[in-house]
């Protein structure tokens, strides 16, 4: 179970904080994600979700269980570069370009100038953004930026994808736009993706397997097959009655996790440590 | 769950307070002190020469006394003479001098501050005429006039009033509060969002109405950093302008004075300069305590 | 040109102006004595005639400034780049710098001009370099602790050395600040050059010749050389105001950051 594998998580658990403060963020989460497959994790806020990409992504560290990407441990697919990241926010640099914003993986990792150009270039052509090279980020829409977000985890060509609500803050009309460009962008590079959403037609929409998940203490609730192929994938398939029934089923599958309305405090994302105030 | 995680972490930062700061702080001062003597002991005598200039200072008793002779020189007498009171009350009596001299000028200058903010905020146009002037009146070093102010003294006299000396060292420390109390007041006096003001808007609340219920309350966490600043700027405008008009009986002048007896006695001249580090630490304090009395309306200080 | 910006520009000029038309009339008919306050022209007079003197003068406190505002700027960098590293320096350093920014630093000019020597205009420097240190450290701590947390997590994602966690995400957030700081500093370190003559130490430079003018009654000429020290103080601030400017482009003005969604 290594190789054909992207992601392998083995009873793991998160713990934030101690004594009267403490908080079960994970509790003996298990999932495997092979490769080239596209996984959501969805549920409340507080189930877990954010915090269990940040695990894969070696941001954070497990209290306990093991995590492998690719074979090997967390860590280490990190520093070999195994995957590529995009948040919420799309975390460009704000005094650097798009093209350069674009590179500066490639920069950090010390590939020539000529090399990088010609990369970001590409990938700026794959996210439809190429007459956008010499803009700053704040010339573009929020959209715009999410999809250079996106060209710029595709920099080091990784076979895993990690996603943490990247559509979460655009309107819904740009949403679905995006995520057509996604499942594109996925069956051109062939990279599997673990991404992290509380839309549930988005999640029916992208996933082949939905990962439900319910909060205190976070847990996978239930794993849910779509069973659509990425050619289905369509802007049809929006009205199509297998959508709705997908969508239905993840519902239902939440709702049976979610048990009450959020209290008022508890109505931010989990407790990452990173936690920063939406701009 | 964030919120409620961050209220205790919010609460033990303020409550933390006073003990570690003073701690910590005593140990800057310390390090300070410390490098102070280290360069004594270690630095050539004559300094250190690059060039034909002296880049850093000569390392005799003259030139840097102990820290210690500083400290003893306070507790003995000002002069020789047995009647002589201890240096540290000569430095204290000036220090209160002085200071009620800045307290004036301060009192002065916060008015003529709120004053420009209240009519910058209630016109645009005066904002748009007044604003580029009083900026451009603290980038440019306008206290250099504070030598000229001398010439006022005992000139000016209208009926029974005839103008004192003090008041022209009062009035350049009110020069200089002035400033940031007018910007500070005037970004806090807009600080309310379009919501708020919209929402009066709606109620059909008139500007006077507003301004008491809205626009101050808004500007508090705006205005009291101004009011410290302006405490502190009060301070340095009236120890600069005693020396400058030669004002007798404050901080300023004792400066002035025992550094002229440096070569006899160097650790006497560093009596007010304590005294004057005490004064501006005093002033921002008391504006500090003020802003204990007003803590309801500076939750967003507290928060950053 | 705009509505706003005639205004912008229109009204502080139009009031600078009937200020000044109401001060030469008011001193013209000699509503105004001499001595409180000499008429714009006598002050122009003054200036053209004391011309050589003026600029030499203005030299000299410039020159103190000058390399004040190098010498403040460049330690309080350093010291802002070790608090930003080491939580010792900081706690060490910060009551130090909140109690220096209330303190007139001035007062320490008669002893720094007996530690440098009667003839040395380094006790000036010296004060100009601790008035500039404070608010250029201030700034580029707040500066270097800018990097927001997604930055972080970017440059962890890329395995980055913290050499390029500096250089690609610390620094460039960090640089306007500092900048702000220059900006903001560069006044003081004027001020500062000019006052901290008034309290001893070699003639010549500015603060002196107002003295000594003033001294004199020579109240025109006093004026003379203020109006030298506003120069002065307004080359210091158009300098550092531009260089704001340029470390700052427009994308990265603070308000407009980008990278938000």
């Amino acid at each position: 179970m290594t190789a054909q594998h992207a992601v392998v998580v083995d009873t793991v658990d998160k713990v934030f904080g101690t004594g009267e403060r403490r908080v079960v963020a994970l509790d003996k989460v298990s999932l495997t994600v092979a490769a080239g497959e596209f996984v959501s994790l969805i549920g409340p806020s507080g189930c877990g979700k954010s915090t269990l990409l940040r695990l894969l992504a070696d941001l954070d560290e497990p209290s306990a269980g093991t995590i492998t990407v690719f074979g090997k441990p967390a860590k280490q697919a990190r520093i070999d570069q195994d995957y590529g990241i995009a948040f919420q926010q799309s975390g460009l640099l704000p005094w650097r370009t798009i093209a350069a914003n674009v590179e500066l993986p490639l920069e950090v990792h010390g590939v020539g100038k000529r090399e990088r150009r010609e990369r970001a270039r590409e990938l700026l052509e794959l996210v439809g953004l190429a007459d956008f090279l010499d803009k700053h980020p704040d010339q573009l829409s929020g959209g715009m930026q999410q999809r250079v977000a996106i060209a710029r985890a595709l920099a080091e060509r990784p076979k895993l994808l990690l996603m943490d609500e990247p559509f979460g803050a655009l309107d819904e009309m740009t949403r679905e736009y995006l995520q057509g460009e996604l499942v594109r962008i996925c069956a051109e590079t062939g990279a599997a993706v673990v991404f992290v959403t509380h839309s549930i037609p988005e999640a029916a929409f992208l996933s082949d397997r939905v990962v439900v998940m319910s909060p205190r203490p976070g847990r996978i609730r239930a794993v849910l097959e779509t069973g659509f192929s990425s050619a289905d994938r369509g802007a049809g398939m929006r009205e199509d009655p297998s959508f709705f029934a997908a969508v239905t089923r993840v519902r239902e599958a939440l709702g049976a996790a979610h048990h009450e309305p959020e209290a008022l405090g508890a109505a931010h994302d989990e407790p990452t440590p990173h936690a920063e105030p939406v701009a | 769950m964030t919120a409620q995680d961050a209220a205790p972490a919010l609460r033990r930062r303020r409550t933390r307070g006073w003990l570690p700061r003073v701690a910590t702080g005593l140990g800057g001062i310390l390090v300070l002190a410390a490098g102070w003597e280290l360069y004594k002991l270690l630095g050539p005598d004559d300094g250190v020469v690059v060039a034909g200039t002296r880049i850093l200072p000569r390392t005799t008793d003259l030139a840097m006394p102990h820290i210690w002779d500083m400290l003893a020189r306070l507790g003995s007498g000002t002069t020789r003479s047995n009647r002589s009171e201890p240096l540290w009350f000569d430095v204290l009596e000036a220090c209160i001098t002085t200071f009620g001299i800045a307290a004036v000028g301060w009192l002065l200058g916060v008015a003529v501050g709120l004053g420009f903010a209240l009519l910058m905020q209630r016109w645009r146009l005066a904002e748009s005429a007044l604003l580029p002037w009083i900026v451009l009146s603290q980038t440019v070093p306008l206290i250099a006039f504070a030598p000229l102010v001398r010439s006022w003294g005992a000139r000016i006299e209208i009926g029974a009033f005839e103008w004192q000396d003090w008041m022209s060292v009062a009035v350049i420390a009110s020069y200089l509060a002035f400033f940031p109390v007018a910007v500070g007041a005037l970004r806090g006096l807009q600080s309310p969002d379009a919501i708020h003001t919209e929402l009066f808007h709606s109620y059909a609340i008139g500007w006077w109405r507003t301004l008491l219920k809205l626009r101050l309350p808004a500007s508090v966490p705006y205005l009291l950093p101004a009011l410290r600043l302006a405490a502190a700027n009060a301070v340095v405008g009236a120890v600069v302008a005693e020396v400058s008009t030669g004002l007798q009986g404050g901080i300023g002048r004792l400066l002035i004075q025992f550094a002229g007896q440096a070569s006899g006695d160097p650790a006497k001249a560093w009596g007010p300069i304590f005294g004057a580090v005490a004064l501006g630490l005093v002033a921002a304090g008391s504006v500090a305590l003020l802003g204990a009395l007003l803590k309801d309306y500076r939750r967003e200080e507290v928060n950053g | 040109m705009s509505r706003e910006a005639v205004g912008r520009i229109l009204a502080p000029a139009v009031l600078g102006i009937v200020v000044l038309a109401a001060w030469q009339l008011l001193t013209a008919a000699g509503a105004v004595d001499d001595y409180l306050l000499p008429s714009p022209a006598a002050i122009l007079e003054q200036m053209i005639e004391f011309a050589p003197t003026l600029v030499g003068s203005a030299l000299i406190t410039g020159g103190n400034a000058l390399l004040g505002l190098v010498a403040g700027t460049v330690v309080g960098i350093l010291l802002a780049l070790a608090a930003s590293a080491s939580r010792l320096v900081d706690h060490l350093a910060a009551p130090v710098v909140a109690g220096l920014a209330v303190v007139p630093i001035v007062a320490l000019a008669p002893v720094l001009n007996t530690m440098y020597g009667a003839d040395s205009q380094l006790g000036r420097q010296a004060i100009a370099a601790l008035a500039v240190f404070v608010p250029v450290f201030v700034n580029s701590l707040r500066g270097l602790r800018q990097s927001r947390p997604v930055h972080r997590d970017l440059m962890r994602v890329y395995a980055a050395r913290p050499a390029q966690e500096m250089r690609y995400v610390t620094l460039p957030a960090a640089r306007p600040f500092v900048f702000t700081g220059i900006r903001i500093a560069s006044s003081l370190a004027v001020i500062s050059a000019l006052v901290a003559e008034y309290f001893g130490g070699p003639r010549g430079g500015l603060g002196g010749l107002i003295s000594t003018s003033a001294a004199s009654s020579a109240y025109a000429r006093a004026w003379a050389y203020v109006v030298s020290a506003i120069v002065l103080g307004l080359a210091f601030y158009l300098v550092t105001s531009a260089m704001e400017r340029l470390a700052t482009p427009a994308s990265t003005r603070p308000g407009r950051a980008g990278g938000t969604t």
